[in-house]
């Protein structure tokens, strides 16, 4: 594997929450995101899986400052080499690094302004970060257009003019006109159907292999994930539970939630019997989380220690980490590869 | 690298005609402008909305006497009707009056005016009448109509003054339609600089103003009115005086819009569109002047709309109960607390008729303000 090129330690956020009982009541804070640390290597695909609700976007926003951390540290590599903390960043530094950290946004509809023509959505990084002649700057923005699909014709359309997936290419297009060396995509395909999700991961697949960017790539469709990516992030209420590559992650879970989580995969098989593990309840109130093991109350295979006993993130195996007490131990099914496999 | 023939195209006339008329090449703009187009009410309350702005920015012009203009021979005269065909029954293709003579009611001994047959005053364009500042740049004698001298016109019929009240009309138009765009214009400034400084910053930038804004909209405003037309001395001139008041109208006024414009600011920050903006490294000012901004320029200009009505309703309020404008200087307001003895309505109802432009141009406005909120935002369906 690579260098890493981004190296996230205990970042945290939490809300605010005003409670409305009381007129001048302190208020509650709500720990979304819970010392996240992961690396992140120059040129791979890394997911981030979890329920709703889960932290996966808000973690996805911190890293491209698209909301402040309330703590934490994403120490990027900058193509010299230098190594600096990307949330600390100020004035002409963050400005020259802003362009490398790019995201894609889950809908397609809410991300593109509606009173911008599509042509100035594109333009927008390049004439906020650069000073370009008009020339360079339609130049640009034309290739970038046509690599992403985009009819250059189009370009002084209005979004309104355009189909969601369109309209998701516009969205890839105007991260990718920066060449940044990370993009963030936030569930960048959920929203599209199933034929225009695979138009759009075939997309994001060629400019990597040409461009050489590396993705987090967001989501809560599993299938689109053991497809695409290198290594996989399992997030469960703002923690992340279970980091493994790809195969291995599912193959052989090492946490009950990704057990859980992998089961819920629809099969291509209708032969094949189905024996999906139902979690009970509900997902915890994660302004008032239970203890222990944030997962207990939901996981078949809790024991006192569980309750008590605040499980970490541990090597388990080569590259495999998984915050269970009983990781490894505990006898864990996960997703035959050939099956899951999309053709 | 290719460049692409879109962006040549783009500069060529037939290309942006085409661009024009295809609705995937609106712009915000031009989608309000075609949604307001078939709002047919809208539009006609803008054409009379028009030609009343048009007739007060030519007030001394068009009204045949001044304010000053009165004639104890004509005391609560009635409106003189325009004839064409006169008493022996001949047709006059130009319109004429005749002169008043007054009398007395045999049955009530109420003085009452008839017409002189004998004396008859044809109407005619561009006449010479009394002496004004045409835009208060030269001085001319030229009215856009009227009658020869020593013939009178009352279109409208004449208060207890014997002064004309259509010439007073048209003459109070120019401090009723104008002096609302003034606390308008004020509140707009207002409410739209500190509800976005509460809105986008937040925190306790925003809680200090929020409370601020509380109070003053907790303030009862009719003593307030009072007192403050107590205090301005009685030296100031007349229509100075009221433009101060209407100016702390508008310093209580903006705290609607600023409510207004802090919701929206709050709720636009947190688009998706507005966080890809600051990622791609877009600065604060770029970012609320090219996104947040036009997000709700268009309900701005609806709220705008939809509060001059209440301003003229307040100056004629203001008027009304004496505080405003005092005679002989002129506006609706005046006009109307003139005609609130019952006697009028009974007598002289023509007293009434600044009653009916009142309602006219307050229905324009907010007919106005109705196709425009249906216009407003082109991307609803």
């Amino acid at each position: 594997m690579s260098k890493p090129i981004l190296d996230v330690v205990s970042l945290n956020k939490s809300f605010e929450v005003k409670s409305k009982k009381t007129l001048w009541g302190k208020p509650t804070r709500v720990q979304v995101l819970q010392d996240i640390s992961f690396q992140l290597y120059e040129g791979e695909t890394l997911s981030i899986v979890g329920e709703s609700g889960c932290g996966k976007t808000t973690l996805g926003r911190c890293i491209v400052k698209g909301i402040s951390a309330s703590s934490g540290e994403v120490n990027y590599m900058t193509e010299e080499g230098d190594t600096v903390d990307f949330l600390k960043l100020k004035g002409k530094e963050a400005k020259k690094l802003r362009k490398d950290i790019q995201m894609i946004f889950q809908d397609p509809y809410s991300s593109l302004s509606p009173r911008m023509s599509v042509f100035d959505i594109i333009a927008e990084p390049l004439v906020a970060n650069f000073k370009l002649k008009k020339s360079e700057i339609e130049e640009k923005v034309a290739e970038i257009a046509s690599q992403t699909g985009l009819n250059v014709s189009y370009l002084r359309r209005y979004p309104h003019a355009f189909s969601g997936g369109q309209r998701q290419r516009i969205a890839i297009a105007r991260a990718l006109i920066m060449q940044p060396r990370l993009i963030v995509c936030d569930e960048a395909v959920s929203a599209l159907d199933v034929s225009i999700q695979a138009q759009i991961i075939n997309l994001l697949k060629d400019l990597q292999e040409s461009f050489k960017i590396t993705y987090i790539f967001i989501s809560h469709d599993l299938s689109i994930v053991q497809n695409i990516s290198d290594r996989v992030a399992v997030m469960h209420l703002g923690k992340v539970v279970e980091l493994a590559p790809s195969e291995a992650m599912f193959s052989r879970p090492l946490h009950p939630y990704t057990e859980a989580l992998m089961s819920a995969v629809p099969q291509p098989d209708p032969e094949r019997k189905k024996d999906r593990i139902i979690l009970e309840g509900e997902v915890p109130n994660p302004a008032n989380p239970p203890s222990g093991c944030h997962f207990h109350p939901r996981c078949a295979y809790r024991t006192d220690k569980c309750v008590q006993q605040v499980p970490e993130l541990r090597e388990v195996d080569n590259g495999h980490f998984s915050a269970c007490h009983y990781a490894g131990e505990l006898n864990l099914k996960g997703v035959q590869a050939n099956e899951a496999k999309r053709a | 690298m290719r460049t692409l023939p879109i962006f040549k195209r783009a500069k060529t006339e037939a290309f942006l005609e085409s661009a024009a008329k295809d609705i995937n090449y609106s712009s915000q703009w031009k989608l309000i402008y075609m949604k307001f187009k078939r709002h047919k009410l809208a539009r006609i309350s803008l054409i009379v909305l028009g030609v009343l702005y048009f007739v007060a920015l030519f007030a001394q012009f068009i009204a045949p006497y001044s304010l000053q203009s009165y004639d104890s021979k004509y005391v609560n005269a009635p409106p003189m009707t325009l004839r064409f065909v006169d008493a022996d029954g001949k047709f006059h293709l130009r319109p004429f009056v005749y002169e008043l003579k007054s009398a007395r009611d045999p049955d009530t001994m109420r003085k009452i005016f008839v017409s002189d047959t004998e004396k008859r005053y044809a109407l005619k364009w561009f006449v010479q009448g009394e002496e004004y500042k045409f835009l208060g740049m030269f001085k001319t004698k030229l009215h856009l109509f009227g009658v020869e001298q020593p013939g009178r016109l009352f279109m409208f019929g004449t208060d207890a003054m014997g002064r004309d009240m259509f010439s007073r009309i048209v003459l109070g138009s120019q401090i009723s339609l104008s002096i609302p765009l003034v606390g308008v214009g004020i509140s707009f400034v207002l409410g739209l600089i500190i509800g976005g400084i509460s809105g986008y910053f937040g925190g306790w930038l925003d809680s200090i103003i929020q409370r601020i804004i509380e109070i003053i909209r907790s303030f009862p405003t009719l003593p307030l009115w009072m007192a403050l037309s107590a205090a301005i001395p009685p030296r100031v001139p007349v229509v100075t005086m009221y433009l101060y008041i209407v100016i702390i109208f508008a310093l209580i006024g903006w705290t609607d819009l600023a409510r207004v414009v802090r919701g929206k600011f709050i709720s636009l920050k947190n688009e998706d569109y507005v966080v890809a903006a600051k990622i791609a490294g877009v600065g604060n000012t770029k970012i609320i002047v090219k996104h947040l901004l036009p997000g709700f320029m268009s309900y701005l200009v609806v709220a705008t709309t939809l509060a001059i009505p209440n301003m003229i309703l307040s100056e004629t309020a203001m008027s009304f109960l004496g505080l405003g404008i005092r005679s002989p200087a002129t506006s609706w307001g005046v006009l109307l607390q003139e005609a609130q003895k019952v006697e009028n309505v009974a007598l002289y109802p023509w007293k009434l008729i600044p009653l009916g432009i009142v309602v006219l141009t307050v229905l324009a406005y907010n007919f106005l303000g109705d196709g425009l909120r249906d216009a407003a935002d082109p991307y609803k369906k």
